[in-house]
């Protein structure tokens, strides 16, 4: 490690998070199923497959228009399941408490958990609750895992990708990370940006049905959509080609982006996901996303390359390129 | 959306560059173009626009990105600051991984336990000394004429209010005395000037006489990729004429005359004096030091600082790259020991560093 204590930078979803999984956690956990890190870990039980995940959520702030941290818990750990092809049958919630806190504040959080389990049609069948002494957490954090079922036929992974696939993504980039920026007190911006946090299992197994032809697939939450297509591209040795015209954005996102310095690119989603499907059903996943109520902004944004190692290729509006590395990590606003 | 789109219109832009290639082509010999400001290098990059141009024209990156500039006794000394008992220590973004000597940064003393925090504005750092009324709050200004005025209403803002715990460490710069310091420079190549968008919106573009008057082009230019080709184009056209004058491109912000009122608040506050720009040694008045009238809210006399042995790191070549002398695939640390995760110079670690735009975009 390049570091002798943890930066704020390694849980930002970048480059000092990789180097922490690769250098310190895989090492010495190695195993088949770890080592191919997806969102999920598949594992098959009895001739049939299972998916299994966890996710801890530290937001700040809890509450954020368009949801509340035990929503995004529910989301989180259902999209998780979801994008690696799993049928969610089962949550757990652990909770963090710290000495202080709001009762009521925890039972509207527990109320949106509830609900959004409900609506995804998943059982919050084990918990944990600890509590900790006022400043040994900051007010809650919680943690979910989840268990699912897979019925695709087909292998959903890095490596299942293949040189021509088209790239898909389900909607707009990065309203959830926007939000959350502009709800931080130091910004003190208003604007009518939600979080686009929801459960996509509804809209994936639409698609799920569509095709046999889906490759691999990815929600892009922290680090947004240019760090999960980056690191496919490292990971899978193709190279990715993105139109940047392509790329859906609304524009109060952009506003706040071009104010703050950001690049959607990089701003984290909870309700998208990122599909490599074959070329010739890239039209059809499309129209069905486009049918599902979280899919309605859905593009085609690109298409995989040859295996040359070339990375991830942005083809900018006015006909240039760029490659797209992993961002760092911790988003700061640039000085001018 | 609304002042973006039609500043990135790929139509407009490709018959910007189709006039470019016909300048270029009139004027038959390599021309390079300086651009000063780390924006623009950013959206150099961002948007592709090296590769589209005629392989005659080289731009080059100026002292332009402030974190950059920023020598590496005052780094140290932000350090220092930072680290002091009971100080809650506030900058802007782009300072927390440059490093000082030894390869120390703010985020890794804040590992450590020092309380640093990140502001987008310096208002805020007023709110933080009211809420915290036992605690000293030092706020690291830096930045060029676009953040110094804004700083320097903080600091009156402060007096106003009467607090008592809020104090400024000010490493701000001006641009005229770089840009004389470059012009100054007989080895140095450059036969024109991207000048900065939105220091000019403070300074006009009176500020950049000197260029025209040293017989190379100068034009403020924007931000957009419309305003960057169109701002190469306008070069082209003096640099073939041999009529030199500073031009605006980014008519849309800038004026002859610039932000009086700013420049007010700024010199009411502050006053030139020398300093040490990393990559340009010590240039004379270019540097903001707070005026005898707030010397009270100066952190470097409130926290009597001891000497500090500072060096540079050996083999970084932030210097001549800061000079626009060298570019930094030729530097021999550039993406094999200097890497945005393990930033040997500052080029690598701002945002709008050229180091880190070439590895970012051009690599």
């Amino acid at each position: 490690m390049s570091t002798e204590r943890i930066l704020l930078e390694h849980g930002g979803g970048g480059l000092l998070s990789h180097e922490l999984v690769t250098e310190v956690f895989l090492p010495l956990f190695s195993n088949a199923c770890l080592d191919r890190l997806e969102d999920s870990a598949v594992v098959t039980l009895e001739g049939r497959k299972f998916c299994f995940t966890t996710d801890s959520y530290v937001i700040d702030p809890i509450f954020f228009p368009g949801g509340n941290i035990g929503s995004l818990a529910v989301h989180g750990t259902i999209n998780d399941l979801s994008v690696c092809g799993g049928i969610p049958l089962m949550l757990s919630a652990g909770f963090i408490l710290e000495e202080g806190f709001p009762m009521e504040d925890l039972k509207q959080i527990t109320r949106s958990m509830a609900e959004a389990a409900k609506t995804a049609g998943v059982s919050i069948v084990t918990g944990d609750t600890k509590v900790v002494a006022r400043g040994a957490a900051d007010g809650l954090f919680i943690n979910t895992s989840g268990i699912g079922m897979i019925e695709y036929p087909q292998p959903l992974s890095v490596d299942s990708i293949q040189p021509g696939d088209a790239v898909l993504v389900s909607g707009t980039l990065g309203d959830h990370g926007a939000t959350v920026l502009c709800r931080r007190r130091e910004l003190g911006l208003s604007s009518g940006i939600r979080s686009d946090s929801a459960p996509l299992n509804g809209l994936i197994s639409s698609i799920l049905a569509a095709s046999q032809h889906i490759h691999c697939m990815r929600d892009p939450t922290r680090g947004g959509l240019g760090a999960i297509l980056a690191e496919i591209a490292g990971q899978s040795g193709f190279s990715i080609t993105i139109q940047e015209s392509e790329l859906p954005v609304r524009d109060e996102v952009k506003g706040v982006c071009e104010i703050l310095g950001f690049d959607p690119f990089f701003l984290a989603n909870e309700g998208k996901v990122a599909v490599f499907c074959a070329p010739a059903d890239a039209d059809r996943i499309l129209a069905t996303l486009r049918n599902h109520e979280y899919g309605r902004d859905a593009k085609i944004i690109g298409s995989v390359g040859e295996r040359n190692g070339g990375g991830l290729i942005m083809q900018t509006i006015i006909g240039g390129s760029r490659v797209v590395d992993l961002p760092l990590g911790e988003l700061v606003p640039r000085i001018c | 959306m609304k002042f973006i789109d039609e500043y990135r219109d790929p139509e407009l832009v490709r018959k910007l560059l189709n006039a470019v290639n016909v300048l270029a082509e009139k004027i038959g010999r390599p021309i390079t173009l300086m651009e000063i400001c780390g924006t623009h290098t950013h959206a150099i990059g961002r948007f592709g626009i090296r590769r589209l141009l005629p392989g005659s024209i080289r731009l080059i990156s100026g002292p332009g990105c402030p974190v950059c500039v920023t020598s590496i006794s005052d780094v140290d000394r932000a350090l220092y600051l930072a680290e002091r008992p009971n100080v809650i220590f506030a900058t802007f973004g782009d300072m927390l991984r440059i490093p000082g000597t030894g390869g120390r940064s703010l985020q890794q003393i804040r590992a450590a336990g020092a309380d640093v925090r990140i502001l987008s504005s310096p208002l805020d750092g007023l709110s933080i000394a009211e809420e915290n009324p036992t605690r000293e709050v030092v706020f690291l200004g830096i930045g060029f004429e676009t953040t110094a005025p804004t700083v320097a209403s903080t600091l009156r803002s402060a007096r106003r209010k009467g607090l008592k715990n809020f104090s400024l460490f000010s490493v701000h710069k001006t641009v005229p005395p770089a840009i004389q310091s470059l012009l100054d420079d007989p080895g140095l190549d450059i036969d024109g000037f991207i000048c900065p968008g939105h220091v000019s919106v403070i300074t006009g573009g009176e500020a950049y006489r000197l260029i025209p008057e040293a017989g190379r082009a100068a034009v403020i230019t924007g931000f957009e990729p419309v305003d960057m080709v169109d701002g190469i184009l306008l070069s082209l056209q003096q640099i073939l004429e041999k009529r030199y004058a500073v031009a605006i491109q980014y008519a849309r912000g800038v004026t002859q005359g610039g932000n009086l009122r700013a420049r007010q608040t700024m010199a009411e506050v502050f006053e030139p004096g020398d300093a040490d720009w990393r990559g340009l040694g010590v240039i004379p008045g270019s540097g903001l030091f707070i005026r005898k009238e707030y010397e009270s809210m100066n952190a470097l006399n409130r926290f009597p600082l001891p000497e500090i042995h500072s060096a540079e790191f050996e083999g970084c070549r932030c210097g001549e790259i800061l000079r626009g002398a060298m570019s930094p695939p030729e530097c021999r640390l550039f993406r094999k020991a200097c890497t945005p995760v393990n930033p040997v110079g500052p080029c690598m670690v701002s945002s709008e560093g050229t180091c880190a735009a070439y590895l970012r975009y051009e690599a």
